[in-house]
């Protein structure tokens, strides 16, 4: 199984120029961001978003030309707040994030400048910097190191806040979120996205592992957030086990994007800029989307599919977990028909309890209705 | 999502209007919530941008916040929150009735009666959202702890006299809102969701004003239509049309209205600041009142949108007959508020930071009770939430088709009259499993003997006929009625007595600290940036 | 923790039996002459649970410790109480019982020694007293005893330890960390992370506020064949694996009647030939009660009566007929059960057990049919992935375990959104169902029969 997935990492030539192709020529591709990992993360079946996003096209650009413009969006309050608080957590030249950790006496801490020209130059930089900082016998911080990650055949790059290299050779990612830990708990669904997030750096930084002797990556990240309802940042150990693996194994199944983009006819295209809001529906209708509810908090292109999965009527608009009792059924004409007794086998279970749903409503509505007529119906308090 | 409601939900979509998921209302509505639409700001835990609140839809009263960085206005919010939540609570806690509750005598061991006080009626916070809900215990952990003047001459940045105990309020309200079926605090996304089915998905319907485009649409506007208007439609400025209901504010209304007046407020403020004579200082003044007022206006127009839903929710929900029963679970909901009146008379220190073990355990057990006696409850108020458990068979509703009198074997023979009943549902019936029916609101049990030849149920009833040989009258039931029984119990037990705090097993850590005092947050300059 | 003296993965001479005599050995030292006030027992499926708790309850007795046990159902109390009496007639045994009609197993009443009543007060002088933790909780004001055996721990609640805790001065901890864990049916977020949240198991409390206690294991399973061990060791036991007590000549499934070639009839060649079966039917997406799955397990069951299955193992010489009392049917779902009943009685078949996961925890069979958690499931959700409900479901069984379902299970793992919320301070437990699915469903496929019925 793992030696599939690695292999799976890397593209043939072609795939990545077809993909270019699709995304513009001339047009550079989008990094797999925080966003586009947690579109993943919601619909990983998705082949529209597989496809869009391994050919790193800006989703968010399509949907603004699609009529269905993303609502997501920063507040500028968040953001100046954010940046503070990461600059007071690496104040002190690394050492308030030591402490975080836990060790009070670094002795000196090490903060490699990594900048260099253009994202390979500083992917390779930060390897360097990593590589001298595992020999090293001291305590280093990368501040915003560079890391790449082949996926789907292209190089997807990657900016952790930072990474700790320990005296022992230890790599630990270390997340910042301004989201607060109040009581040691914060918010489960925001540290479930941290710890995504943070996995897919392990990864990446793995790779760069492989090469390095002495090096070990830890399976286990930092997550520093503001504590309680101050800005004095605080600390927990998140164990990415689980993350890691999981998110591995769907960037692998990125390699579907293969037979996606062979299906697709000749000519299309979701260049943005060049192409007419017509051609890009024809374009992004070539390709099956797979909308849940979920996707409308991260996927940009959520609302011209949910359109699209409400026109078809498919049961899913109302959530992935109704499907569970409908069997064959997928759409909400064929549901109520079928509990109508209009349509479908009374031998299917399915149908046979929708019929039972149906009559036990009607039943209990017209009984409630002889029972309270609505004129007598009045506020009791 | 059960079948049942999956169902709802697909003729909602059909007929672009939502279906009732209830037949009466399984809330407590007082007579006289208070409605609290609160806001924040971004990217800060703690930081109130506003409110609106109050108990008259058409005067609410409004706090805004007109720079939520600086901690003096904002303890001025919290005074003015304070000043119009605890009044409002005070007004119930003293009416009072007289009631009994069983308390272990100290000395004896023995369970005894005493006459205690018991509010007559209870408080009740009215929030938009679930997130609203959330809010309020952030608001209420954020100032519980805090120190007055008055506690502590030295504290470095001493709160408003009112604040902590509004804290302490806001706590309270906020923990009970974890028990099911309680009605202290509620949201109105809650509310509505407990008694429709709207055609889209439990996730969009935690937007208000979608969901009420699908209860209760203008003009007869197709619900999904109405919706979308509501989560995406903007204005020429690309302000949303329906404001969040909070307590997150929209982006594009932060970066483009609202960080500007602040802005403008700031120079203002810094102006007056710097102002050099009278007259400058008086020019600054006004420009400092215009932007504020500026800040004010902007913030009011936010939450007005959504004030007006909440109260158009209540008065949806006002529409339908209260559940039977929901009376029995707002008396638990006064008996929990009167609880904590006393608590804070009697001088008790703030709600810890985390429970202890006991407490925990105590919650959780509690909470479980009361999900059980809710799901009864609910089932045996409306028959449109028993056909929910019709369905997945763990009720059935039967007719009497022979009523046959037989004893027990006993000296002293008791009825145990034997039914067969006809039914179409197909209940999960096993020899020996009990089934209950309602009689006079309380409980009749029965036990499942086995199926007749012609699929017909025989029952056993067990009790509630008296202590004669001969059953009491109507209390067993005639050929030819039509009654409902559950499979589940009606009343729940009650859970087994756990130790006491300080008795805390050595398997749960011992007992907790005696000499453990909550302290106050640590306060730094840094709270401000 | 101690560190186990079993290295996993030492070729050679392993002496299953001489590994766990060491081990219960060291167990039983521990809790009769160790000093730490509890002792915990890792025990695998079909390690020897219920031995070691009779043995050690024995041993307690004798050591004229009185002794309190707490098992988690009326049926395991009833059974811990046969089996003492069955090994110590002479025993005095109490069985404190609760206050419903039928309140334990009729064969309690033949036995002599053993004293049932409701109230503990009445058993209070007796060597030995054995009830569920709920009507333990309700125990108050006696003596406290001074030992106690805690079984089927790891499927206590944290609350329901809370509750008992206070009866007994030292305490024996058994239990199996792989199978369903306790659940709340509200919310208990607000206690995550802390050491004693109510919902979490019993067992991680105990740890987390006494980490210095002595932790055992039971290193064999004598229940699961050669066949099976690896694959449930490595899916759900990772950092504590196991071994099969058996070697891999050691256990043998047979029948007397050919194949017909059918597809039933080829997965269960293949499953008494390799201890392991997958009947795959054709993708579709079903109800739960999906009829041709549930007539194709029926079928398998049927076949597997018909064709005059024996089986060989160590517990005797000679075949031992595959009778329906050695056979059960797995389901995640309780229609699923009722479903697959109903099937087995139009077929004509009595006897054979079926039941949930949640109810079949703790049992052990000759041959198990499983119905698939996820066939046909359009989606899977969080009770379906669920790592101790796949864990039970494939370790029932002595012999072989045949597994129905449709095709597309990888492919509804692979869409599976991965968007749990995280909360702080939570131990992780690794591998989570999804991974173990995967595990499971990778080996399966080795030994699978494609059938359209």
């Amino acid at each position: 199984m793992s030696a599939s997935q690695d292999s799976g990492l890397s593209r043939p030539p072609q795939t990545t120029r077809i993909l270019a192709e699709l995304r513009g020529p001339t047009v550079p591709p989008r990094p797999l961001d925080a966003r586009a990992l947690a579109a993943l993360a919601a619909n990983p079946g998705c082949r529209r978003r597989a496809l869009l996003d391994g050919a790193g096209v800006d989703k968010s650009a399509l949907a603004a030309k699609l009529g269905s413009p993303a609502p997501f969006g920063q507040s500028q309050f968040a953001i100046v707040r954010g940046n503070s608080f990461e600059a007071k957590v690496k104040a002190d030249g690394g050492r308030e994030l030591l402490r975080l950790i836990g060790v009070e006496e670094p002795g000196t801490v090490s903060v490699p400048d990594l900048a260099a020209a253009g994202p390979q130059g500083r992917v390779a930089r930060t390897a360097l910097a990593l590589r001298e900082a595992t020999g090293a016998d001291g305590w280093t911080l990368l501040d915003h190191p560079l890391l790449a990650l082949e996926v789907a055949g292209s190089p997807v790059y990657l900016e952790p806040d930072a990474v700790v290299v320990r005296p022992d050779g230890g790599w630990t990612v270390v997340e910042i979120k301004s989201f607060p830990m109040v009581d040691g708990a914060a918010d489960a669904s925001k540290v479930g996205a941290a710890a995504r997030q943070a996995a897919v750096y392990v990864l990446a930084l793995e790779r760069v592992a492989a090469l390095t002797e002495g090096a070990r990556v830890a399976q286990s990240v930092l997550l520093v957030c503001p504590k309680d309802f101050s800005n004095v940042p605080t600390a927990s150990v998140v164990d990415v086990r689980k993350q890691r693996s999981v998110t591995r194994r769907q960037l692998a199944r990125l390699t579907r994007i293969d037979e996606i983009a062979a299906a697709l006819p000749e000519g299309v295209s979701f260049d943005v800029a060049e192409r007419s809001p017509e051609e890009l529906t024809a374009a992004v209708e070539c390709v099956p989307h797979q909308y849940a509810p979920e996707c409308l908090a991260a996927c940009e292109l959520a609302f011209h599919c949910r359109s699209r999965a409400r026109e078809a009527g498919a049961v899913e608009t109302l959530g992935r977990s109704v499907r569970g009792e409908l069997g064959g059924l997928t759409t909400v004409g064929a549901v109520l028909a079928a509990a109508r007794g209009e349509e479908g086998d009374p031998e299917d279970p399915a149908v046979a309890a929708l019929r039972r749903a149906r009559a036990l409503r009607q039943e209990a509505l017209e009984s409630a209705a002889a029972r309270t007529p609505r004129e007598h119906v009045e506020c009791p308090c | 999502m059960s079948l049942i409601s999956t169902l709802a939900r697909m003729e909602a979509v059909e007929s672009g209007r939502a279906q009732p998921l209830a037949t009466v209302r399984h809330r407590r509505l007082s007579g006289r919530p208070l409605v609290l639409v609160p806001l924040t700001t971004a990217g800060e835990a703690g930081a109130p941008l506003g409110a609106l609140v109050g108990t008259d839809p058409e005067e609410p009263r409004l706090l805004v916040v007109a720079q939520p960085r600086d901690r003096d206005l904002r303890f001025a919010f919290l005074a003015e929150l304070a000043e119009e939540v605890l009044p409002y609570i005070d007004s119930f806690a003293d009416v009072v009735e007289a009631a009994e509750r069983s308390e272990v005598d100290p000395e004896t061991g023995k369970k005894v009666k005493v006459e205690v006080e018991l509010c007559a009626d209870a408080p009740q916070l009215i929030v938009p959202s679930r997130a609203g809900v959330e809010y309020l215990r952030l608001l209420g952990r954020s100032t519980r702890f805090r120190r007055t003047a008055e506690q502590d001459p030295e504290t470095p940045f001493p709160a408003p006299p009112r604040v902590p105990l509004l804290g302490r309020w806001l706590t309270h309200f906020g923990d009970r809102a974890r028990v099911p079926g309680s009605s202290l605090l509620l949201s109105a996304t809650d509310l509505l969701n407990r008694h429709w089915a709207t055609g889209q998905s439990s996730l969009e319907d935690q937007h208000l004003g979608a969901l009420l485009a699908w209860i209760d649409p203008h003009d007869g506007e197709p619900g999904s239509e109405a919706a979308l208007r509501a989560e995406v439609g903007r204005d020429s400025e690309g302000q949303l049309l329906c404001p969040p209901a909070g307590p997150a504010t929209d982006p594009a209304f932060d970066n483009r209205l609202l960080a500007p007046a602040i802005e403008r407020y700031d120079r203002a403020r810094q102006a007056v600041g710097a102002a050099e004579d009278g007259e400058a200082a008086e020019r600054g003044l006004g420009e400092l009142h215009r932007a504020e007022r500026e800040v004010r206006r902007l913030v009011a127009s936010r939450m007005k949108p959504t004030w007006e839903a909440v109260w158009r929710a209540i008065g949806l929900l006002r529409e339908l007959p209260e559940g039977a029963r929901v009376e029995d679970r707002w008396t638990r909901d006064r008996w929990s508020f009167t609880a904590h009146r006393d608590r804070v008379t009697a001088g008790e220190p703030p709600q810890p930071r985390r429970d202890d073990a006991v407490t925990a355990a105590r919650k959780l057990a509690a909470r479980e009770q009361a999900q059980g006696q809710l799901e009864a409850q609910e089932a045996l108020d409306d028959p449109l939430v028993l056909a929910g458990r019709r369905l997945s068979g763990e009720a059935f509703t039967a007719e009497v088709v022979e009523v046959t009198m037989a004893w027990t074997e006993s000296k002293r023979p008791a009825p145990r009259p034997l039914l067969t009943v006809r039914t179409e549902d197909r209940p999960h019936l096993g020899e020996k499993v009990k089934v209950f029916r309602s009689l006079d609101g309380k409980p009749q049990s029965a036990e499942f003997v086995r199926y007749e030849e012609d699929g017909a149920l025989l029952l056993r009833i067990l009790d509630r006929m008296g202590r004669s040989k001969e059953p009491a009258e109507g209390s067993v039931p005639e050929k030819g009625e039509r009654i409902a029984w559950t499979l589940f119990e009606h009343d729940q037990r009650v859970g087994p007595q756990l130790p006491e705090a300080e008795e805390t097993p050595w398997t749960h850590g011992g007992p907790p600290r005696a000499d453990a005092v909550e302290l106050p947050d640590a306060v730094t300059p840094e709270d401000v940036l | 923790m101690t560190v186990f003296d079993l290295a996993p993965g030492t070729a050679g001479a392993f002496d299953p039996s001489a590994a766990a005599g060491r081990a219960t050995a060291d167990i039983l030292a521990a809790t009769l002459h160790g000093t730490a006030r509890g002792v915990v027992v890792d025990s695998p499926p079909g390690a020897g649970k219920s031995t070691l708790v009779v043995r050690a309850a024995l041993e307690l007795a004798a050591a004229g410790r009185r002794l309190m046990v707490v098992a988690q159902t009326n049926a395991q109390v009833d059974d811990l109480v046969l089996r003492l009496a069955e090994k110590e007639p002479d025993l005095e045994v109490g069985r404190l019982h609760s206050n419903d009609s039928d309140p334990y197993d009729k064969a309690l009443e033949d036995l002599e020694n053993v004293r049932k009543s409701a109230k503990a007060g009445d058993l209070a002088g007796l060597p030995v007293v054995l009830s569920t933790a709920a009507k333990w909780a309700h125990v108050k004001n006696v003596e406290p005893w001074a030992h106690a055996i805690v079984d089927e721990a790891y499927q206590m609640r944290s609350d329901a330890l809370l509750a008992v805790a206070g009866l007994f001065e030292r305490a024996l901890f058994v239990g199996d960390p792989g199978q369903l864990d306790p659940f709340s049916v509200v919310g208990a977020e607000q206690w995550a992370g802390l050491s004693y949240d109510p919902s979490a198991s019993a067992v991680s409390t105990l740890l987390a506020h006494n980490p210095e206690l002595p932790q055992h294991r039971l290193p064999v399973s004598w229940r699961l064949p050669a066949s099976a061990a690896p694959l449930v060791s490595d899916a759900f036991y990772p950092f504590t694996p196991f071994r099969s007590g058996t070697g891999d000549g050691d256990r043998k499934l047979s029948f007397g009647v050919a194949s017909d070639g059918s597809g039933p009839d080829r997965v269960l060649d293949e499953a008494a030939e390799s201890g392991w079966g997958l009947l795959e039917l054709p993708a579709r997406h079903t109800p739960r009660t999906d009829p041709e799955a549930v007539g194709a397990v029926a079928l398998v069951v049927r076949r597997l009566l018909d064709r005059g299955g024996a089986a060989v193992s160590e517990r005797s010489e000679t075949p031992v007929p595959l009778t329906p009392d050695r056979v059960a049917v797995g389901t995640a779902h309780r229609d699923q059960a009722a479903a697959v009943r109903a099937a087995l009685a139009e077929l004509g078949v009595t006897g054979v057990t079926v039941d949930t996961a949640n109810r079949l925890q703790g049992r052990e069979y000759d041959v198990t049919v499983v119905l698939h958690p996820l066939s046909g499931r359009p989606d899977a959700t969080a009770f379906h992935l669920e790592t101790g409900r796949l864990c039970v479901l494939a370790s029932r069984h002595r012999h072989a375990c045949v597994v129905v379902c449709r095709a597309g299970v990888a492919d509804l793992l692979d869409a599976h959104p991965s968007t749990e919320p995280v909360q702080l301070g939570v131990a992780v437990s690794f591998p989570d169902g999804w991974e173990a699915n995967h595990a499971v469903l990778s080996h399966l496929e080795e030994h699978r029969v494609s059938w359209t019925p």
